[in-house]
């Protein structure tokens, strides 16, 4: 009796620990590569290529998810304003919308789908092909070398992939509003401007930046800990993905209560 | 001078090296042999501290490489991975050049990349190669880029991890050639895997055999022609039957 109750405790008991202590892991991980961040040699060629491969080469996916999301917003808004007689806040909470949490969330989620596979795909095939420690014994470390660089750029590139899917959204919103719904351009224009305050657009970049931090975390965490073979890549590769993903809507929703709940 | 006392690493169930010894002297050129699977690279992977021993001990010079500064210490190797290791991100020649281009000894990039001409060169690659990336390469050549890479920062230790495997003989006789050239003009101590016997008597001064996880086998090219091991004689001669099962 005491055995199958300190056997069925142990079963429940086991992966919470492991779980524990994975996050553990990760969490010095992550210690690690923002320690790098700090210390010289710092690898700026590596850092300018994250840049153009995580931001610059993101633009057109999180361009493009925006502007059909601040459309559909802008019609639904309409919708659901229509039913007591609102329709004229569609700029505005188009406008708040866009810029706490679709803009930040959406790029996020896209930047994960993009960025956080092939960052696990590209350190994990560098893994199994020996490449990462190739890199050790040529006295550079992988953390610094491949880890920081990555982490530093997609958390400063994020903000600006959210400021940029932001106006986007919201331009989505205005030509919906103006050219389906008889909205007045200037007067859309003026009451977005007006309505929108500093925090509404800064706590989105905050998050970008925390999502953007997420993104690269788990890529390169996800990587670095690649099983072998390609198998081993295309496990890591979809974790990643997932983990990014949900961490980043979990992130999301704590955020939100940090910053707005009163 | 490198030194294994008692070394031990396990794959989880997969017993691997069970208590290596071996002691390769400064300048000297060891070779190891030993079959498919018995744990060589793994060997090679613990002096770098690319795999951490379960227990006993290795030294560099009498100090514990573990309490080496590691910057220091891995600038005195260098090391030709068994699949080569190239990063595929990087240009030939910018692979050859790593070392040069960053760190303590960076140095301006023509001149770098200058270098990285000569060392392919001298793996029998032509100046042509430079710019290619290492996914135009076949695997032969592939490997005489990362033995370039090996060389390029002239360390004073090198590893080759069977650096013949995939190279026709006339080849094979360049490298080996080069190995020997590197040991005696320059002084470095080389530690090669190989499963080629004419590389082994090319380049070795001592040879060691791996065999069930512990060094087998020890001496000069001349006593490995006339001791009885049956091991050894089994494995230089490539003989199917012996001590040395076929399957494993
Ligand atoms: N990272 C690893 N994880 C798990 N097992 C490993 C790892 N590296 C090596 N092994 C195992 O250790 C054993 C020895 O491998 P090793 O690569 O050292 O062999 P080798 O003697 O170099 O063989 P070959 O001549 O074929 O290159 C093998 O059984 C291999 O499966
Ligand atoms: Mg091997």
């Amino acid at each position: 009796m005491t055995n199958a109750l300190s056997g069925f405790l142990a079963g429940l008991g086991r992966p919470v620990l492991e779980f524990l202590a994975l996050i553990g892991r990760i969490t010095l991980f992550a210690a690690q590569a923002v320690g790098h961040i700090f210390r010289p040699p710092f690898y700026w060629r590596e850092f300018g290529q994250a840049v153009m491969q995580i931001g610059w080469f993101s633009l057109p996916v999180v361009g493009m998810t925006a502007i059909f999301t601040g459309g559909a917003l802008a019609l639904q808004i309409y919708a659901g304003g229509n039913r007591f007689g609102a329709e004229a806040v569609v700029p505005q909470i188009v406008a708040i919308g866009m810029a706490r949490e679709l803009g930040p969330v959406l790029g996020g989620l896209m930047v994960a789908a993009r960025v956080a596979s092939s960052i696990a795909a590209e350190i994990g095939t560098m893994k199994v092909t020996e490449q990462i420690d190739a890199l050790t014994t040529l006295s550079t470390n992988p953390m610094k070398y491949l880890v920081a660089p990555r982490i530093l750029a997609a958390t400063l590139t994020l903000p600006v992939l959210v400021a940029v899917g932001d106006s986007i959204g919201i331009m989505g919103g205005w030509l919906v509003g103006v050219t389906r719904l008889d909205f007045n351009s200037a007067t859309y224009l003026k009451n977005t401007v007006d309505f929108l305050q500093v925090w509404d657009v800064g706590s989105g970049l905050v998050k970008g930046a925390a999502f953007g931090f997420i993104v690269a975390l788990m890529g390169c965490w996800h990587g670095m800990n690649s099983g072998r073979g390609a198998q081993g890549v295309g496990a890591a590769t979809k974790a990643a993905v997932v983990a990014a993903s949900v961490l980043i809507l979990a992130a999301n929703y704590l955020l939100t209560e940090v910053f707005f709940s009163a | 001078m490198i030194e294994l006392r008692n070394v031990h690493k396990a794959f989880g169930p997969n017993k691997v090296l069970n208590g290596v010894d071996l002691t390769i002297a400064r300048g000297e050129s060891m070779v190891i042999i030993g079959g498919s699977g018995t744990g060589k690279s793994v060997m090679l992977k613990s002096v770098l501290g690319l795999v951490t021993p379960d227990s006993g001990s290795i030294t560099l010079d009498g100090q514990d490489v573990t309490t080496h500064e590691r910057d220091a210490f891995l600038a005195r190797f260098g090391m030709l991975f068994q699949g080569a290791a190239l990063f595929d991100s990087m240009s030939v020649w910018e692979n050859v050049a790593f070392r040069l281009l960053r760190g303590r000894l960076k140095r301006p990039k023509a001149e770098a990349r200058e270098i990285a001409i000569e060392k392919l060169r001298r793996v029998g690659l032509g100046p042509q190669v430079a710019d290619l990336f290492p996914a135009e390469l076949s695997g032969g050549m592939q490997k005489r880029v990362g033995l370039a890479r090996a060389i390029a920062a002239e360390p004073e230790i090198i590893f080759f991890d069977e650096p013949t495997t995939g190279l026709d003989p006339i080849m094979s006789g360049v490298i080996n050639e080069l190995i020997r050239e590197i040991v005696t003009e320059m002084g470095a101590t080389a530690m090669t895997i190989t499963h080629d016997m004419t590389s082994v008597r090319s380049i070795a001064d001592k040879v060691a055999m791996l065999h069930g996880g512990v060094v087998r086998w020890t001496g000069s090219v001349a006593e490995m022609d006339a001791t009885s091991d049956p091991y050894v004689q089994q494995f230089i001669h490539g003989r199917a039957d012996g001590p040395i099962p076929s399957v494993r």
